[in-house]
């Protein structure tokens, strides 16, 4: 693996790297235009809808469906009867995926309250509506295991099919005792770093399965094109992923299936799982018409995905003066009924927490991952570190008032730095970290040092918590990113990618890298993606990846774009190609021994991260200024795109490239919140909020921002409202925007964000991430900030005035 | 669906539309069957505000509004006030706000309803409208809902484009991101 390096001296002169570029959409999504899944399905489709379980464990003894088709434009219904009995995941994780193959389109056991048990196809919603409620299913109803924590080990086990599969070893699956996954990772000798300790905090911290909530529910049509093949347009994260799984689930190669992703209306990892677009695909390929699935709220809600809920034992130990000696994690995750990201999320309870105590001289993390008959768990921006860091920055937040501590001051004594080896981090080295700086400047904008942790406002109190956050950019060694850069006739581009903008803005930043690189404006970059078809491969918008790896693949595109330029060039001047500079409009040929030629010694000082990477420095040949000196010959861009092009030399050119990074290298953030509770209700409001995030090399200030406010109010609302509930049989209680609280524009503050760039050396002009360390601090922050103005630690999310009031 | 189906006329976005449709059908099915495909539903429990157009020149949440209630009245979605919404747009635009965008239709529909609410209050009272307080706009646009922003960047947006049109309130400096805030 070869990786480029970049120098943090780039940084300086950039144009488009940092600028407020507005999103390539954002004039068509702001009129309203019809971009997205639901806005352009065929004419003559199918509406299908879905019979959900109203059981959480049961085996269908007999389901008839005669009197539903007979409903006047009921076209057909299936069951667990019509579909392959091939298993797979929904997860959208590079394969073979770590989560288990533990699923069917539709399946002889339900394991959940929503599960699926039948598909109706109708040319209509109200033939679909009405032949929903005339399936007849008689239910051997099981008992179920509700309570994951006792889930392990009990004598009900929830998956028993017999051609279940796990596709590594690693995972250590023990489906037999209802166990997904689980893992230990040590260092140091922690019974003896214990010993050492002054003080241990021993506490047990509880995170719930919050929903995503994106404004537009899961969604997704199919068609047959003019070959045969399926068409999916989807709205979803993971198109190379759901041409998969659509494959898998059918039963048929993935050369028959073709993902369309058009416009986004938000995903924050919801839509890094599978969900409707099988149905819709099986439904297709059995009919031959197209067929569309709009889930309500109420399905996405209940019968899709959402964050790990997760119990997190800590143990913290420490000396009397602050310093962190020891940490000891256990994780307990719910996966729910089936196995979705259930092996890799719980990790990131670990590896994105416990690094931030790097010095401490012993950490252990171990983890189980269980089933249980509740709404399968899939991915939520932050992954399971926003699971772990609700856990590890309360108990640092418990051990400074125990101790008397400031938890600024702590936090500033125990803190990594960069340069080193990380323990819990794969022994990745750290190249960028601007932690230290993000606490300090919060603390500054705050006003830290003059306002006490709580104060007594009459009819409520107002408390001050913090805390910090990091995250991956990308997964090591296994996400990929790519693009195809293409010159076009008179000299612009087109930038074909596999990224997915979900509304973050991707293919905006990505076409900044292409500017920058190319050293033009933005709207000579035309963005095109996704379609399977056409786009190059990449593992999809998810793990913070785009920006870093993608953005990395569109420079090396570029960088290949232009060396070929100037090779063609210097052949129709008769010039040596390492004379020829390109300045973004014109390919300027110079005397010989005028331009620098780049040499090895240019390469940045740069340390592997393992002994197989060589780092090679970038050959600096993207489009450049000229010198002063005259040049000796010139071709325009316009003339050269033209002569190659579309003329008589015909030779399209188009660059592929590639992106896959060794390391992950981590962003990270501060989090600084000011609450009041009111003395007599308990409502926690949040007045202030400040954070300041170092996301390496800024790329667009107002997405980047955007990000970080938007991440932030999703944070406050999984801290204080959203209260995901289950009746005593399993049936989630929390199905609508009634009951499952977000927040609305009353709850949340101006939320204030500033950035501390450090520079990343391995990512393109030293960008890092983003999209998701931005929502981990607020729970702990909050947490905090309700424990300095009642004296009540609420390990128990969400802190509804109930608990802030009278304690858990 | 319940009962037969009933004859309605809306003038939809200038234009007189009819059609046979139930009488429960709701006014958000109804415009977008008829092409109106800025109108979303994010909810279905009348929570998430991405539904707003105008009856009559009101903000309505078009899922609540049944057809036998629309019918006779003047229809108005984001098509229609392609023109009235472009400086709001730009303001969205340039702040990033609409980020995903799908609940951007809904709240352009409302605030451009405020500000002419604002309009027409001072002109009922005798009075010059005012730039509306933030308190105001978070409240008149509560029941807008946004996953993507925590609502910042709207604010920024709102205000910026509020202040355009009213002026800056006087204890109220207009500010950007980054720059003083």
């Amino acid at each position: 693996m070869s990786m480029i390096v970049t120098r943090e001296s780039e940084r300086q002169g950039l144009t488009h790297i940092g600028a407020r570029t507005v999103k390539k959409d954002a004039a068509a999504l702001l009129a309203g235009k019809p971009l997205y899944t639901n806005d352009i399905v065929p004419a003559d489709v199918l509406t299908l809808k879905i019979l959900h379980s109203p059981h959480a464990f049961a085996r269908i003894v007999d389901i008839d469906t005669s009197r539903a088709c007979k409903v006047p434009g009921v076209v057909a219904v299936y069951t667990y009867k019509d579909v392959p009995n091939k298993r797979f995941t929904l997860a959208g994780q590079s394969y073979p995926e770590a989560s288990p193959y533990d699923r069917l389109i539709l399946d002889e056991v339900v394991r959940y309250v929503g599960d699926e048990v039948a598909i109706v196809a109708a040319e209509t919603e109200d033939a679909a509506d009405r032949a929903l409620k005339l399936i007849k299913v008689d239910y051997d109803v099981m008992e179920p295991v509700l309570d994951f924590t006792q889930a392990k080990g009990n004598p009900i086990v929830i998956h028993t099919e017999d051609n279940y599969h796990v596709n590594g070893a690693w995972i250590n699956n023990d489906r037999m005792h209802n166990v997904v996954a689980s893992g230990l990772s040590e260092h140091g000798d922690l019974e003896a770093a214990f010993a050492e300790c002054d003080i241990v905090v021993d506490e047990t911290y509880h995170t719930l399965a919050d929903a995503q909530a994106m404004m537009e529910t899961f969604r997704s049509f199919a068609e047959i094109d003019a070959y045969g093949r399926i068409t999916v347009t989807s709205s979803t994260q993971v198109p190379f992923h759901v041409r998969r799984m659509v494959a898998n689930a059918l039963d048929i190669p993935q050369s028959r299936v073709r993902v369309v992703k058009p416009r986004i209306g938000g995903g924050f990892g919801a839509k890094q799982t599978g969900c409707n677009e099988i149905f819709c695909a099986f439904v297709t390929a059995k009919t031959g018409r197209p067929s569309k699935i709009i889930y309500t709220r109420e399905e996405t809600l209940a019968s899709s995905n959402s964050r790990h809920e997760m119990q997190l034992h800590v143990r913290l130990g420490a000396k009397n003066d602050g310093t962190i000696v020891a940490i000891d994690l256990y994780t307990l995750s719910n996966q729910g009924a089936y196995g979705e990201h259930g092996p890799t999320t719980v990790g990131l309870s670990g590896h994105k927490s416990l690094p931030l105590y790097n010095h401490a001289k012993a950490s252990r993390f171990a983890f189980d991952v269980v089933y249980s008959n509740t709404m399968p768990a899939g991915a939520y921006r932050g992954y399971g570190a926003t699971q772990g860091l609700f856990a590890v920055e309360s108990a640092v937040n418990e051990l400074a008032d125990r101790l008397g501590m400031d938890p600024c001051e702590i936090r500033l004594k125990n803190l990594v730095t960069p340069g080193e080896r990380l323990a819990q981090y794969d022994d990745n080295e750290l190249y960028s970290c601007n932690a230290a700086d993000c606490l300090r400047r919060a603390m500054e904008m705050i006003g830290w040092a003059d306002k006490p942790l709580r104060q007594d406002l009459g009819d409520r109190v107002r408390g001050l918590g913090v805390a910090l956050s990091m995250q991956g950019s990308a997964i090591a060694k296994i996400d990929i990113g790519s693009v195809d850069l293409r010159v076009e006739e008179t000299g612009f581009y087109t930038l074909s990618i596999g990224a997915t903008d979900m509304g973050t803005g991707c293919d905006t930043i990505l076409a900044q890298f292409a500017a920058e690189a190319l050293r033009c404006d933005t709207d000579r970059i035309v963005v095109h993606g996704v379609d399977t078809d056409v786009s190059p491969f990449d593992t999809g918008s998810y793990a913070s990846a785009s920006t870093y790896l993608t953005g990395m693949a569109v420079l090396k595109a570029a960088e290949q774009l232009i060396a070929e330029l100037r090779r063609r060039a210097a052949g129709f001047m008769g010039v040596d190609v390492n004379d020829v500079l390109f300045d973004g409009d014109t390919m300027l040929a110079f005397a010989p021994g005028t331009l620098e030629v780049p040499t090895d010694g240019d390469k940045p000082e740069f340390s592997g991260i393992y002994d197989d990477v060589e780092a090679i420095a970038r050959s600096y040949h993207l489009a450049q200024a000229a010198p002063d000196a005259e040049p000796v010959a010139q071709m325009s861009l316009i003339e050269l795109a033209n002569k190659l092009v579309a003329g008589g030399d015909g030779d399209c050119l188009t660059a592929h490239a590639a992106a896959s990074s060794p390391t992950s290298p981590p962003p990270f953030m501060s989090g600084i919140a000011e609450v009041d509770v009111d003395k007599a209700t308990g409502k926690v409001s949040v007045v202030d909020y400040v954070s300041v995030v170092d996301c390496g090399t800024v790329v667009n200030e107002n997405l980047a921002r955007v990000q970080a406010e938007g991440g932030i109010g999703q944070g406050i609302g999984m801290a204080l409202t959203e209260d995901v509930q289950y009746s005593d049989t399993g049936r989630m209680r929390t199905r609508s925007f009634m009951t499952y609280k977000v927040p609305t524009r009353l709850d949340l503050p101006n939320i204030r964000v500033e950035f501390a760039p450090s520079y990343e050396p391995t990512g393109p002009f030293g960008a890092k991430s983003i999209g998701e360390v931005v929502i981990n601090t607020p729970s702990p922050a909050i947490a905090s900030a309700v424990a300095h103005a009642t004296g009540n630690y609420v390990r128990t999310l969400p802190i509804t005035p109930e608990k802030a009031l009278f304690g858990e | 669906m319940s009962g037969n189906l009933i004859d309605v006329a809306v003038v939809l976005n200038g234009k007189k539309v009819t059609a046979s449709v139930a009488p429960d059908q709701s006014l958000l099915a109804f415009v977008r069957d008829h092409g109106c495909k800025s109108v979303k539903c994010a909810c279905e429990t009348t929570n998430c505000g991405l539904c707003t157009v105008w009856l009559d020149g009101r903000a309505v949440l078009s899922c609540a509004v049944p057809m036998v209630r629309a019918n006779g009245h003047e229809v108005t979605t984001l098509e229609g006030l392609q023109a009235e919404s472009a400086d709001f747009a730009r303001c969205m635009a340039e702040e990033g706000a609409e980020q995903c965008g799908f609940c951007s239709p809904g709240l352009i529909m409302n605030v451009l309803a405020m500000e002419r609410e604002i309009r027409d209050r001072s002109v009922a009272q005798g009075i010059e409208p005012a730039m509306p307080t933030e308190d105001d706009m978070n409240a008149y646009l509560a029941g807008n809902l946004c996953r993507c922003t925590g609502y910042t960047s709207q604010r920024r947006a709102i205000r910026r484009y509020m202040e355009s049109r009213f002026g800056a309130a006087s204890d109220d400096a207009p500010v950007r991101a980054g720059e003083g805030e």
